[in-house]
């Protein structure tokens, strides 16, 4: 078995077993602390489409905290959508999720998908730059900040390296690249890129509560 | 007991404007040693774990835009004051304790356990830099409620006998006699004597059965006692069969403030027992805006069921009775802007209330630039206004209000929390500013239109 193999084939599989294992215990353990119920006289609604409410509209910056913001709320934009269009809307990441799920859907053009990335890149290392620099972030920051980053950043830029090459084997490249997938995919349920679930819990717990309330989400 | 740092001296008769704060004071009450103090605070941290606050501890991304939310960074830019720092030692507690992996975090040593030094340093960041006004909330991408969190840490700070000894013993004295200001049901009684008499307005007291039961906040019957009257002549005009208490008459809850759960029970249970026995079906809150919270959001769950009666804010009830036709009022011209309480409007929901009261008295009403749900906190909320070594930082965020009120232009500053007007009658003795808080109730009482009898 080579490398490629190796990578495309258990390396990938026991990620995948570690991801979904990682996410559901994560979400276990914080599930099932629960909470008391809340004998309060409801104004608004609150249930599950209070917290649809806040899961979508906390994705916008409301206008006082805007010009603040601005800069990583662009960057992080930037960087969120440009994950996704990289992830799904490339063509060989496409086929390669058709092989599983049986279905496809349309891509976009691979150049267009190139461009996406090096912006992905680019604000990546722009909210690097934010992290190292800013007071803030600075003394906010720990361990997990800085590997999730690099963990994030590792799957762009091998697959940004495979179509330059750089003299190396496609093979090898592409090995390396699944293999910085399978590393994100491992630590995705373990530090804050749980966000990418946790999101959920946390905008949709405060949705139930300040809807009901009638209070500003 | 309340021990007060020794490392640097407390002189509570000096003038409050002379007072220089300390450059460090960190309070201790009760005599635990330094490891009973960790251990008591950990316990107590571990019990506010649930699903809500474990999502929130294990969702932040340290984006860190919550700093620019909080009145106390945008004006020291102090990296200390961002608001999910104030969470640090809270969330070293649930990641060490209770998370998901905490058994990872301990064998490995990932995180350290809470230290006695962290805990005092911390003292200064969940009391005197917090007044718990939640702006931070609502900037926050992941939709975490710091400010909630801030409200349950300080139980852990209670328990472990490490908060400020003026937040202490006022909760103390209000654990005690029923009151912060030590306001006792005779002199409650004597202060609505007094205010009826000079008011010439009949006032209810201890009348066996009505439908509404009325209660004051401290602040109110000791500095503003002309809310009292004010309250009477609203709720006669309205021809509602309506009292007040001295078995339950003081609405402020520092039990609450100062994260002492027992006490804040006490005080609920007061006024929940007090409305039971006289079958009031509505409960009509004064201008407060922390005894909102207390009570509108948290006295069901003191009482550990639905309450058996509405919970209303002074405010809401007149925006109720006035925008229903039973309240009407002479038209007043001026040009006001309002100051929205943080727990009654962001973060308790009546925001709407005041604007339609302002609309039924026919002022010129300006909205202050972001104001309403974004509005910038007095600084003096969440018990930080009786803790004086905080003076000065209350003084520097007041700056931002003043800014902001001022850009309205408006004759008139009124507000709806006697708390709020507390504050903001020290900062402006401070500053000399030449503006002075006026309350809502009160603007409504004095141009109540004459009933036709």
């Amino acid at each position: 078995m080579d490398l490629l193999e190796l990578a495309r084939g258990p390396v990938l599989q026991a990620a995948a077993y570690i991801l979904v294992g990682g996410t559901i215990w994560r979400l276990l353990g914080i599930i099932l602390l629960a909470k008391k119920p809340d004998y309060s006289e409801a104004r608004g609604p609150g249930g599950l489409g209070a917290a649809a409410k806040v899961i979508w509209s906390r994705a916008y910056t409301a206008e006082p905290f805007k010009r603040a913001t601005l800069y990583p709320k662009i960057m992080g934009y930037v960087l969120h959508v440009g994950l996704f269009a990289t992830v799904l809307l490339f063509v060989p990441h496409i086929v390669f999720f058709e092989g599983f799920l049986g279905f496809g859907w349309p891509g976009l053009p691979n150049s267009i998908i190139f461009f996406i990335g090096v912006a992905t890149v680019i604000s990546g290392v722009a909210l690097l730059v934010r992290r190292l620099t800013s007071p803030v972030l600075k003394l906010i920051s720990n361990f997990d900040d800085y590997f999730s980053w690099f963990v994030t950043m590792l799957p762009l830029v091998t697959g940004l390296l495979i179509p330059i090459r750089l003299g190396i084997r496609y093979e090898t490249l592409l090995a390396v690249h699944i293999l910085s997938v399978a590393l994100l995919l491992i630590w995705l349920p373990f530090g804050k890129l749980g966000h990418t679930f946790l999101v959920f819990l946390t905008r949709g717990t405060t949705g139930m509560v300040f809807e009901r309330r009638g209070a500003k989400t | 007991m309340t021990t007060v740092d020794g490392r640097t001296t407390l002189d509570r008769e000096a003038e409050r404007l002379a007072y220089k704060p300390p450059e460090v004071r960190h309070d201790t009450q009760g005599d635990m040693t330094t490891e009973q103090r960790v251990e008591t605070a950990m316990h107590h941290f571990v019990k506010d774990f649930n699903t809500q606050t474990a999502s929130y501890l294990d969702g932040c991304v340290h984006c860190g835009m919550c700093a620019d939310a909080c009145h106390y960074f945008v004006r020291t830019d102090d990296p200390r004051y961002t608001p999910i720092w104030k969470m640090e030692l809270f969330k070293q507690a649930y990641k060490r304790e209770v998370g998901p992996f905490a058994f990872f975090y301990r064998l490995f040593g990932f995180k350290k356990k809470v230290t006695i030094d962290q805990l005092e340093e911390w003292q200064h960041l969940l009391y005197d830099s917090c007044t718990v006004c939640g702006r931070c909330s609502l900037v926050c991408p992941m939709g975490i409620d710091i400010a909630g969190m801030v409200s349950m840490a300080r139980h852990g700070m209670f328990k472990a006998g490490l908060i400020p000894h003026e937040l202490h013993e006022t909760a103390k004295r209000a654990a005690e006699t029923g009151s912060p200001l030590g306001i006792t049901p005779e002199k409650f009684k004597e202060r609505v004597e007094w205010m009826a008499d000079e008011h010439e307005v009949d006032i209810p007291l201890n009348v066996e059965k009505a439908d509404v039961l009325a209660v004051m906040s401290s602040i109110e019957i000791q500095k503003y006692p002309e809310s009292i009257a004010a309250t009477a002549k609203i709720l006669n005009a309205t021809g509602e069969s309506w009292t007040f208490s001295t078995d339950g008459y003081e609405a402020t809850n520092f039990g609450m403030l100062s994260g002492n759960l027992e006490w804040q029970k006490a005080a609920s249970m007061k006024l929940i027992d007090t409305a039971i026995k006289l079958g009031a079906k509505t409960l009509v809150l004064p201008e407060c805006g922390h005894a909102y919270m207390a009570m509108r959001w948290m006295g069901a769950n003191m009482y550990g069921k639905p309450l058996p009666f509405k919970v209303l804010h002074i405010t809401e009830y007149l925006a109720d009775v006035m925008n229903s036709g039973r309240l009407k009022v002479k038209k007043v011209d001026k040009s006001v802007t309002f100051h929205d309480p943080c727990q009654v409007s962001r973060r308790g929901g009546a925001t709407q209330a005041p604007r339609d009261v302002l609309k039924h008295l026919g002022v010129d009403f300006r909205e202050m630039p972001n104001g309403g749900d974004y509005n910038w906190c007095c600084g003096g909320g969440g018990g930080v206004i009786t803790i004086k070594r905080a003076d000065e930082l209350r003084h520097r965020v007041f700056k931002l209000k003043m800014d902001q009120m001022e850009a309205t232009g408006a004759e008139e500053l009124l507000s709806s929390c006697a708390n709020c007007r507390q504050s903001f009658d020290d900062s402006e003795q401070h500053f000399g500013w030449n503006h002075s808080m006026g309350s809502l109730m009160e603007m409504v009482a004095e141009n109540l239109e004459e009933q036709k009898s």
